[in-house]
C-alpha cells in the first residue's frame, strides 16, 4: 500500500536563499506525524509545498512530493484542484484570518461541500450543520447564519477544523492549529482533531513547534531545522532516546508536568550557531556540484 | 450602520446646511463686484442704482438681507434670480435633472471602465504586462475632466465629427416629456429614439467626466484586490482546490469591493464638481454650466441657490456611501 504522503529530497528556494535543504518524509494512511521545529525552520514551508500554495517567487528546485503514490508535482493544476479541500485538507494556523470575513459561516462550508460533493444547497447547508455538531458546536443552525466575527476565535478554528475534514480527506495538514489560541481552548482543539481524523479515517501532517502536543498526539515525528529533518522516529523513540543533539536540546527546553519548570534550559545558542554553518555547508557543496 | 447613526448624520445636516449658507452668503457680498454693476447698461444714472439696489434689496444691512433670505428658504422660496428673472427653484429643477442624468451616465461609464481595467490588471498580476496596466491607469489619473473635454472635443467633435459636441438635445428634436429627467424617462418609457440622441449628446461630457474617475476606481479596486488576495482566508481558498478566478470572483471581489466604495464613492464629489467646467466646455443644459453664468453675472440669490443644491448633493452622496459600505460590510452591519 502506497503512504499517504512521500516527500523526497525535497528543496526549496526563495531567490537566493534555501528554505527546505532536501527534506524527506513520509506520512502512513491514518498515522499522525508531528513536524517539529523552531519558528522558521521550514515547517510551514513544507506544507505549502505539498498544498502548492507556495509563495509566488519560490521554487521547487528538486525533490518529489507524492500522494498516495500520485506525483503531485508532474501534475495538471486541475488534477491538484480535484484532490485539494476534498483528499488533502489544511487546518490554518491563525482562526482570525483564515474565514472570509464577509460570508455566512454556512455559505463557506456550503461552497466547500457544493464544489466538491456537489451537493445542492439545501442539503449542503444540512450537511454543515451535522459538520458543526461532529466539532462541538451547539446550536449549529444559527452559527451558519453568522458571520466570522460574530463568533470566537475558538469557534472558528472548529468551524475551520469541520471544513477541513468536510470530504472526508486521506491527509490534513494541520499547521499549528492550536498556536492562536489560548491554554484551555488548546487542548479541547487538540482532542478535537484526534476525535474527527478517527471518525474520517485521515492521516494528519501536524506542525508544531511543540513537542509536548506531539508527545500527546503524534504517533511518528520528523524534527526540522533549517529546512532539514536532523531526525525521525516513532514519537515514543524519540522523545525517550534522542540520537540528535538538537532534539535533545529541544525536549530539555520543553515544559514538562514531571519536572519542575526552572529545569527548563533554552536551546544553546553555540549548538543553533553550529547547525546554521552545516546548512551553509550543504549548500555550498549543493552548488559545486554540476545541476 | 446603526440606526441611531443615520439619525445623528441625518440630524447634523441642517446645522451644515446653515454653516454653508452663512459663508457664502457673507463670502459673495464681501468679494467686490454685484449683481447691479453686472446690469446697468453703462452710463446709469446714479440714482437709477441706487433705486436698483434697493429694489433687490441689496441697500440693506447683511444681517438684514440673511435674515430675509433664510426666512424665505424655510419656506421653500430659493427667491429669484436677477440675471434670469425666474424663480431659483424652478431654474433648479430645471436643469438639475440634466446634471443628475450626466454624472450617472459618467459614473456608470467609470465603474464599467474602472472594474474591467482592475480585473485585468488583477489576472495580469506578477506578469510584466501588469506595469502597462498600472502604469495606463497613473497617466489616465493624471489627466483632469476639464482637459479630456478638450481633448474629445477637438478630437470627435471637430477632427472627426462623430458626436454632437454641444447641448443636451438637437433644437429641432420635439421633447414630449413630462420630467426634465429626458434620458431616464425615455428609457422608461420606450422612447428609444429619444434616449438615443440624448445619449449622443452626452457621451462626449460623460466621457470626459468619467475618465478620471475610472482610473480611480481601476486603481482602488486593483490595489484593494491584491490587498484581499494576500489575505489568508484568499490564500486557503486555493488550498480547498477553487480555481484563481472563482477566488477572485467569489472570495476576493467582495472584500475589495468595500474599500473601493468608500474610497471611490466619496471621490464622486469630485466629479460632480466636475461638471461645471465639462457642462460649459459641451454648452450642456445642467447646473454646472449655469453656476458659471451666474458667477459671471454675481446673481447672488442664484449662486446662493446653486451652493445649496451642491451641498445637499455632496452630503446625499457621502451618506449613501457609507449605508452601501455598511450593507458590504457585515462587521459594520451590526455594529
Ligand atoms: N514569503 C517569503 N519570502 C521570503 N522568505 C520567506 C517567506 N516566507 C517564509 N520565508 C522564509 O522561509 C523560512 C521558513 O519559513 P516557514 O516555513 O514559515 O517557517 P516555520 O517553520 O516557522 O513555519 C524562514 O526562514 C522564512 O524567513
Ligand atoms: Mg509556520
Amino acid at each position: 500500500m502506497n503512504a499517504t504522503l512521500t516527500v523526497e529530497g525535497l528543496k526549496v528556494a526563495i531567490g537566493a536563499a534555501n528554505v527546505l535543504r532536501g527534506v524527506s518524509l513520509e506520512v502512513q494512511p491514518g498515522e499522525v506525524r508531528g513536524l517539529v521545529g523552531e519558528s522558521g525552520a521550514g515547517k510551514s514551508m513544507l506544507g505549502r509545498a505539498v498544498l502548492g500554495l507556495l509563495p509566488a517567487n519560490a521554487t521547487i528546485t528538486s525533490g518529489q512530493i507524492a500522494f498516495e503514490g500520485r506525483d503531485l508535482l508532474a501534475m495538471t493544476e486541475t488534477e491538484r484542484r480535484g484532490l485539494l479541500g476534498r483528499r488533502i485538507a489544511l487546518i490554518p494556523q491563525d482562526p482570525m484570518t483564515s474565514l472570509n470575513p464577509v460570508k455566512r459561516i454556512g455559505a463557506q462550508i456550503g461552497n466547500l461541500l457544493r464544489h466538491h460533493l456537489g451537493l445542492p444547497k439545501r442539503a449542503a447547508l444540512t450537511r454543515a450543520a451535522e459538520l458543526l455538531t461532529e466539532v462541538a458546536i451547539r446550536e449549529p443552525e444559527r452559527v451558519l447564519a453568522l458571520y466570522p466575527h460574530e463568533i470566537s476565535g475558538g469557534m472558528r478554528q472548529r468551524v475551520l477544523i469541520a471544513m477541513a475534514f468536510a470530504c472526508d480527506p486521506a491527509l490534513v495538514i494541520a499547521d499549528e492549529p492550536t498556536t492562536a489560541l489560548d491554554v484551555t481552548v488548546q487542548r479541547q482543539v487538540l482532542q478535537l482533531v484526534e476525535r474527527l481524523r478517527l471518525r474520517h479515517g485521515s492521516a494528519i501532517l501536524f506542525v508544531t513547534h511543540d513537542l509536548g502536543v506531539v508527545a500527546k498526539i503524534c504517533r511518528s515525528m520528523s524534527v526540522l531545522h533549517a529546512g532539514r529533518v536532523l531526525e525521525e522516529g516513532e514519537t515514543a523513540d524519540v522523545l525517550v532516546r534522542p540520537r540528535h543533539a538538537y532534539t535533545r536540546a529541544l525536549l530539555a527546553a520543553t515544559p514538562r508536568a514531571d519536572r519542575p519548570a526552572d529545569a527548563l534550559r533554552p536551546v544553546p545558542p553555540a549548538l543553533i550557531e553550529q547547525l546554521w554553518s552545516e546548512a551553509h555547508r550543504l549548500d555550498r557543496a549543493g552548488e559545486a556540484r554540476p545541476a | 450602520m446603526r440606526w441611531g447613526e443615520i439619525i445623528k448624520r441625518l440630524v447634523l445636516v441642517p446645522p451644515t446646511l446653515f454653516g454653508v449658507a452663512v459663508i457664502v452668503f457673507v463670502l459673495l457680498r464681501v468679494v467686490p463686484g454685484d449683481p447691479i454693476a453686472m446690469m446697468i447698461p453703462p452710463g446709469a444714472s446714479e440714482a437709477d442704482i441706487t433705486r436698483l439696489r434697493a429694489l433687490y434689496g441689496l441697500d440693506q444691512p447683511i444681517l438684514q438681507q440673511f435674515a430675509t433670505w433664510l426666512g424665505q428658504v424655510a419656506s421653500g422660496d430659493l427667491g429669484r434670480s436677477i440675471s434670469v428673472r425666474q424663480g431659483v427653484l424652478d431654474l433648479l429643477l430645471a436643469r438639475l435633472p440634466a446634471t443628475i442624468e450626466l454624472a450617472l451616465l459618467a459614473t456608470v461609464i467609470a465603474v464599467v471602465l474602472g472594474v474591467l481595467v482592475a480585473l485585468a490588471g488583477i489576472l495580469l498580476r506578477g506578469r510584466r504586462a501588469e506595469w502597462a496596466v498600472d502604469g495606463g491607469v497613473g497617466a489616465l489619473l493624471a489627466i483632469p475632466d476639464f482637459l479630456w473635454a478638450l481633448i474629445l472635443l477637438l478630437l470627435f467633435g471637430v477632427l472627426i465629427p462623430w458626436l454632437p459636441i454641444s447641448g443636451r438635445v438637437d433644437p429641432q428634436i420635439d421633447i414630449d416629456l413630462r420630467s426634465n429627467f429626458y434620458l431616464l424617462e425615455s428609457l422608461l418609457t420606450g422612447r428609444f429614439d429619444t434616449a438615443s440622441a440624448l445619449l449622443h449628446h452626452m457621451f462626449l461630457p460623460a466621457l470626459a467626466l468619467a475618465l478620471p474617475f475610472a482610473a480611480l476606481v481601476a486603481r482602488i479596486l486593483k490595489a484593494s484586490l491584491a490587498d484581499a488576495e494576500d489575505q489568508d482566508y484568499a490564500q486557503i481558498a486555493r488550498a480547498r482546490g477553487y480555481s484563481r478566478p472563482a477566488i477572485l470572483l467569489h472570495e476576493v471581489f467582495p472584500n475589495a469591493l468595500i474599500p473601493t466604495v468608500a474610497l471611490g464613492g466619496v471621490q464622486l464629489t469630485l466629479l460632480l464638481g466636475g461638471t461645471v467646467l465639462v457642462e460649459r466646455i459641451f454648452s450642456y443644459e445642467g447646473i454646472g454650466n449655469m453656476a458659471i453664468d451666474a458667477v459671471i453675472n454675481r446673481d447672488f440669490p442664484l449662486i446662493q441657490g446653486l451652493v445649496l443644491t451642491f451641498a445637499v448633493l455632496f452630503i446625499a452622496l457621502n451618506l449613501a456611501v457609507d449605508l452601501v459600505v455598511a450593507l458590504l460590510d457585515p462587521r459594520l452591519r451590526h455594529g
